[in-house]
């Protein structure tokens, strides 16, 4: 199939087989990562500009590597270093860049829906590279990738997200990716921060981490913002860690071949313990590398690039 | 100034239950039952078949920015909107800047009211000083400066202990106080309703729950203080229903519901757009139904749009940070009588009411009727035309309305404010 988006904006928005294709593209990538080849890339040329307006270290990197990988000139600035600080707006900030001559603009921004906002004022791709507590696609795509990897298909299988999913972007993006390839989502955390009403996402809501855990191909983590959130959320990080963290005990629910994700940064001791962290479960460090190979595929196809055939991957 | 003489029209005055085909008949400024054959001939006539004429509308919840703001709207263009809309009396608001909280700035809105407005505009006052929720301001010094009410609108006084003070104290004056119901521990960076859209959306939640605790606060010591308190913008049907019970007990409280939240849902707020965010959010098709019974059986009394007029620029923000607020006084009319006579087959009568009367009756202001020897403030409007509404080339001075672009049905087409035509064919007459 063709792909027709100039913008990557959401994972809700996307269609089975677009994501399909973004995942077919992100493989041939990655063989030519592997082989050292390089295929024609539609960037060559192109100035990808990286606004990053909220703090990111692996993101920002990943879409780095990614865009030079392809060839592509890249900028990359943050918030500290804008005019966004002198208080210029958004539209300000972006039809400046525009006229420097960007091609391609990764956004990240602290408030939802700021990259929908982004693509109706300019007529270069945008893509989302985390906005708020919306969406971060590229870490939806990159985490279904690796799950793919490991598992096969994910139609069918039981995967959890356990931690703070009311302020993660990682969540939502991964809810809707995994939706519609047919996983069996829950989603898991103190009260608090897993409300009832995710279940309109189409996920199971659960509170019992051990019913949750049990059988169990994926547990995805995600960090516990607390810097981000007041007191009223949960008591301490102690007893977070005491209801809801990842140990050794409570790994050993799941089924014997899960694997263990988080998307970074990672609180070691709070959200998961070292020892599962680094351990041989633990595909991690993997879901960083894939960052690169599927960031490479999203560059790509909204910069107008050939899509890659599910076929053509697989041979 | 000529009399005026409104020919067959379909006479609606709620007051006088009167709902017929007839004339009006305005002379020195006051209504009165005839005209003489003399006067008769010289008076302007208004044609009026096919018109509905009815009191003047009465909005008693609306920012028109001055002092302080007026790059978002004066008193003189808030004013034209209101007339272009129907209305031809207005409540303003005391959260300008500098904040009303005291009688100069009274006197100042005074002013530039008698200067520059077309319609009546009646000011209020703050309750608290600087509207800073910390301590009383001049209550019976504001009273004397001309407020029908105090509230501290958009900045609800959080403690209870001020709140029961400043309701014993305005009880003295018998002045009413508005509250803008919200527990601000539980809406700190909340930008919409908080539930299954803003979930999906990643946007900070305003649960309902924050309204209602005010609500029921503000129900608890208006019984138990005996003053009015006046309950604004309601959103919530948790908050319907403490209303409904308080009024049986015979609590003296009274309640508004907007346009925007009586024709909206949180759905709207899809594609992030700034022109459906406001303060209270709109919310569920649950709670929409629950404001629309509520009007129906009278726990809600008035509809008041809370026109807040915002420019292009503040508005042209991510959605965060973009502020609250969107205008109303130029599609009330239309939009109310959609949702409430064409969906909900509510007689047009009791929608006039709604926005005459009761709003006028609620602070005591001299309009909402018309009665012979009251002040000649006429709504003229076309309730079955169709008009696509251009936020941009309407009266107010910013545009920020969710209605904009949409075709809307029901038009008013000439508006009398006491005996003088400030409105008619689409323009403002000054």
């Amino acid at each position: 199939m063709p792909w027709n988006r100039r913008h990557l904006l959401t994972l809700e928005e996307l269609s089975l087989d677009e994501i399909r294709l973004i995942h077919a593209t992100a493989a041939a990538f990655k063989q030519d990562l592997r082989r050292e080849g390089r295929r024609v890339s539609a960037l060559v040329g192109k100035t990808v500009v990286n606004l990053f307006l909220e703090p990111s270290t692996r993101t920002r990197l990943a879409f780095e590597m990614a865009a030079k990988r392809l060839r592509a000139d890249v900028i990359s600035f943050d918030a500290a270093s804008s005019s966004t600080t002198k208080g210029e707006t958004l539209r300000d900030t972006a039809e400046n860049i525009r006229a420097l001559g960007a091609d391609m603009i990764v956004l990240r921004h602290a408030a939802a829906g700021s990259p929908l906002y982004l693509s109706r004022i300019l007529d270069i791709p945008i893509i989302n590279a985390g906005d708020g507590a919306h969406e971060h696609p590229t870490q939806g795509l990159l985490d279904t990738f690796t799950m793919q990897e490991h598992l096969g298909s994910l139609n069918g299988r039981k995967v959890v997200i356990l931690g703070d999913i009311l302020f993660s972007r990682v969540a939502r993006s991964n809810i809707h990716a995994l939706n519609k390839l047919g996983a069996a989502v829950t989603v898991v955390g103190p009260a608090t921060l897993v409300p009832p009403w995710l279940t309109t996402l189409g996920v199971t809501v659960s509170h019992d981490l051990r019913g949750a855990l049990a059988d169990a191909e994926v547990v995805m983590l995600l960090r516990i913002q607390h810097e981000r959130q007041t007191t009223t959320m949960f008591p301490s990080l102690g007893e977070y860690t005491g209801m809801f963290g990842l140990n050794r005990a409570r790994a050993s629910w799941l089924s014997p071949k899960a694997i263990i994700m988080h998307p970074g940064p990672i609180n070691r001791g709070v959200e998961i313990d070292s020892e599962l962290a680094d351990g041989a479960r633990s595909v991690i460090l993997e879901q960083v590398t894939n960052g690169i190979a599927v960031r490479m595929a999203v560059l790509h196809l909204c910069a107008g690039g050939r899509p890659e055939t599910v076929e053509a991957a697989r041979s | 100034m000529p009399a005026i003489w409104i020919a067959s029209a379909r006479v609606i005055d709620p007051a006088a239950a009167r709902d017929a085909r007839g004339d009006l008949f305005i002379r020195d400024g006051q209504f009165v039952a005839s005209l003489s054959a003399a006067e008769k001939k010289r008076a302007k006539k208004m044609d009026a078949r096919g018109l509905v004429a009815c009191p003047g509308l009465v909005d008693i919840h609306v920012h028109f920015r001055e002092p302080g703001q007026t790059h978002k709207e004066t008193i003189a263009t808030g004013s034209q909107a209101a007339a272009a809309g129907g209305f031809t009396s207005v409540v303003c608001m005391p959260n300008t800047a500098p904040v009303a909280d005291n009688a100069g700035t009274i006197q100042f809105i005074n002013d530039a009211a008698e200067r520059g407005a077309v319609v009546h505009v009646y000011p209020t006052g703050c309750i608290t000083v600087g509207m800073k929720g910390t301590a009383l301001a001049p209550i019976g010094s504001l009273k004397r400066a001309g407020v029908v009410a105090i509230t501290d609108d958009g900045d609800c006084v959080q403690s209870n202990e001020l709140m029961r003070r400043a309701l014993e104290y305005a009880k003295m004056f018998d002045l009413p106080i508005m509250d803008h119901c919200q527990d601000a521990s539980m809406t700190v960076g909340a930008v919409m309703n908080e539930g299954a859209m803003s979930t999906r959306l990643g946007l900070r939640g305003w649960p309902h729950a924050a309204e209602d605790i005010i609500v029921a606060r503000n129900v608890i010591l208006s019984e138990s203080t005996g003053a009015h308190v006046h309950l604004q913008h309601i959103t919530s049907r948790f908050s319907v229903d403490i209303i409904r019970r308080a009024k049986a007990r015979g609590a003296r409280v009274t309640a508004e519901a907007t346009p925007h939240h009586l024709a909206f849902t949180d759905d709207a707020l899809a594609g992030y757009d700034t022109n459906f965010k406001m303060n209270p959010p709109l919310r569920t098709e649950a709670d929409r139904r629950a404001l629309i019974a509520g009007l129906g059986d009278g726990t809600l009394d008035i509809i008041a749009t809370d026109h807040a007029p915002h420019t292009s620029d503040e508005k042209d923000r991510e959605f965060d940070y973009a502020p609250n607020g969107v205008l109303g006084l130029e599609t009330a009319l239309a939009v109310t009588l959609d949702v409430l006579v064409r969906k909900n087959k509510f007689k047009l009568a009791t929608v006039i009411d709604l926005m005459t009367r009761k709003p006028a009756q609620l602070l005591k202001l001299p309009a909402g009727t018309l009665a012979p020897g009251a002040v000649a403030d006429v709504c003229m409007f076309d309730p079955d035309v169709k008009w696509r509404y251009d936020a941009k080339a309407g009266f107010s001075k910013s545009a920020n309305s969710p209605w904009h672009g949409l075709t809307l049905t029901g038009c008013v087409k000439a508006t009398i404010v006491a005996g003088r035509i400030v409105y008619a064919d689409g323009k403002i007459s000054s």
